[in-house]
């Protein structure tokens, strides 16, 4: 490889990627740049690749630490977000949605995996059908049923819907398991251990690459959720980042928007994935490519 | 259907226990395996049957009910769907939706396989592969923030360097005609890099010695891209293209941050309709009766794409 010579096809194929690498990125540099800009000098300058006028003001506005006046002088619509509450909501939906599904379907594929029991394969092949099935129609009756159960504006009914059942991670799990030698479990029953302690003792550490993939992708689909919160939340004591920085997209003033507001806002919703792309970058980009091959 | 001949053989013949005379007994340790395996999957197994089966069998009932979600549901027959046959606006969203998922996916497919390709023949370089993905990270809504000022008709950075190569400026969101074409750009760059990490994995899973041969035999990059990737592509690219349709099929998130649906219903999808008639105006019988049309073409697709990928199989075979 590293002998053939530059030939004027794979100058153009490094072009090309010079290209998308720069359109995927360039996006997150206007964030910022926006986002430390004063938005009245910004009606200016609007194209200055630099902070026009830097301020941290817009930060300071959408973390409610900005007081009304502050806010209008540098272009603010004085309406101060608090975005520092809905952090700890996005915090808590993802968390424990991701945990949830996470440790069901690690006991389900457990089962799946390792017992034998009567009705085994058609539970499964029932789950393998929730593979194939869009979940489309499930929507609009399970807001029904959250509201008829009373869990409107809760963390439960945000969380129960997508926290108790995934068959895409059963199955991976269970595949997984199927792979794996099941010689020190069967030493470890004939000691006389329990079936728990062996899943918790020597099942789950060995199984502690894909547990970790399918903690980070669930952790990243849940924090970017939008529509299922939109459906079931109404108050903004349970509302996570998504929802705030979309109301507050939409009711930012036709004529004027507080664009370098909007733009620390997305930056506040964006950092936690950014910081968790920058300690697992490898481990995402590998387990995309590893979740699209099975 | 594969999938399930995997596992270990299966235990059809242990309730009968240590008497049966069969090869290899049952082990002792697998015969109090029942009471805890239900054990084991019963969250699951709830999660499944409450808010998967229940919720699907109710919105089938839900499409052929008058619903207005205060009062309980009223039968009436088939009428949702022969209101929904003569509603324009359902007709316009489908359409809308249909062009978006063309425009959309047809795009980040091609993208995706260009840029997988040419990385696979560049560079293994993980840095690389991380900057692309970098949108996959961020949720409809922060993408759709960013774009919307981007393209921002008077303020946006687009507009700026359309006037500087001397063009005039586009009304990306706020026209009838470049609605769609504008969401579906914006869908392109979240989608393009997370799709193209896939592909690239299963290029990945091409023995090198195939492009050796293909060298040998004096085949350039070009040829090798047609005459071998695409063709060993194939089952991957099948499955990419339809969960990429399936997604775009249901885009909300997009549409609901940069244009709600207008201007003038240009790019009212049919997720953005079901929502508005379900939220807005609480015809819950009539959202339903959408989403069950809509869950009637995700149907055939999926059916669709089982026949794609078990073509390619015979066809390696």
């Amino acid at each position: 490889m590293r002998t053939r010579r530059l030939s004027p096809g794979r100058v153009l194929a490094w072009i090309y990627l010079a290209v998308i690498v720069l359109v995927t990125v360039f996006p997150f540099y206007w964030i910022l740049r926006t986002a430390l800009s004063d938005n009245y000098a910004l009606l200016g300058n609007p194209s200055s690749l630099l902070p026009v006028d830097f301020t941290w003001g817009p930060f300071k506005r959408v973390l409610g630490l900005a007081t009304a006046e502050e806010s209008l002088a540098e272009g603010g619509s004085g309406a101060t977000l608090d975005l520092g509450r809905y952090l700890v909501n996005s915090i808590v939906y993802a968390t424990a949605s991701t945990f949830l599904v996470v440790l069901f379907s690690l006991l389900a594929a457990y089962a799946f995996a390792r017992l034998h029991w009567r009705g085994r394969d058609f539970v499964f092949g029932l789950f393998l059908a929730a593979l194939m099935v869009p979940g489309i129609l499930t929507l609009l009756p399970n807001f029904v049923l959250v509201r008829d159960l009373g869990l409107l504006n809760t963390f439960a009914g945000m969380i129960l819907p997508y926290g108790l059942f995934s068959a895409f991670n059963i199955f991976f799990l269970r595949q997984f398991m199927l792979g794996l030698s099941a010689e020190t479990e069967e030493a470890a029953l004939i000691d006389g251990a329990g079936r728990m302690r062996i899943l918790f003792g020597i099942t789950v550490p060995m199984t502690s690459g894909p547990i970790t993939t399918l903690s980070i992708l669930g952790f990243i689909g849940m924090w970017n959720d939008y529509f299922w919160p939109l459906l079931v939340t109404t108050d903004e004591s349970v509302q996570p980042l998504t929802l705030a920085l979309a109301v507050f997209k939409q009711s930012s003033p036709q004529s004027q928007p507080d664009w370098a507001g909007l733009m620390a806002a997305t930056l506040v919703a964006a950092l936690p994935m950014l910081l968790l792309f920058m300690v697992f970058g490898r481990r995402i980009v590998n387990s995309i490519g590893f979740t699209g091959l099975k | 259907m594969t999938l399930l001949n995997t596992g270990p053989a299966p235990a059809r013949d242990l309730p009968t226990g240590p008497a049966a005379p069969r090869r290899r007994p049952a082990s002792p340790s697998h015969r109090g395996d029942g009471p805890l395996a239900w054990l084991l999957i019963a969250p699951a197994l709830i999660g499944f049957l409450v808010f998967a089966v229940y919720p699907t069998l109710r919105g089938v009932y839900l499409s052929f009910t008058e619903f207005r979600v205060l009062t309980p549901p009223k039968w009436i027959g088939i009428a949702n769907f022969q209101e929904l046959a003569g509603d324009p606006v359902f007709w316009n969203s489908l359409r809308v939706t249909v062009y978006f998922v063309v425009v959309a996916v047809g795009l980040t497919v091609i993208a995706a396989v260009t840029t997988a390709a040419v990385l696979h023949r560049l560079t293994s370089s993980t840095v690389i592969r991380g900057l692309i993905i970098l949108p996959f990270l961020i949720s409809g809504v922060v993408a759709a923030t960013v774009w919307s000022w981007m393209l921002d008709p008077q303020l946006g950075i687009v507009n700026a360097a359309v006037h500087a190569f001397g063009g005039d400026g586009v009304q990306f969101l706020t026209s009838r005609e470049w609605a769609i074409p504008s969401i579906a750009f914006i869908h392109v760059w979240k989608n393009l890099g997370y799709t193209a990490i896939i592909l690239f994995a299963g290029l990945q899973t091409i023995p090198p010695q195939v492009y050796e041969a293909g060298r040998i035999d004096g085949a350039g990059e070009t040829r090798m891209f047609f005459s071998l990737t695409l063709p060993l592509l194939r089952p991957i690219l099948a499955l990419v293209l339809v969960l990429n349709v399936i997604g775009a099929f249901q885009v909300f998130d997009l549409v609901s941050v940069t244009t709600k649906g207008g201007p003038a219903n240009a790019s009212n999808v049919l997720q953005m309709y079901i929502y508005s008639k379900a939220f807005g105006q609480f015809d819950f019988g009539y959202a339903s009766a959408m989403s069950l049309a809509l869950f009637a073409i995700l149907i055939a697709i999926t059916f669709l794409q089982m026949r794609l990928l078990r073509a390619n199989e015979s066809e390696q075979a």
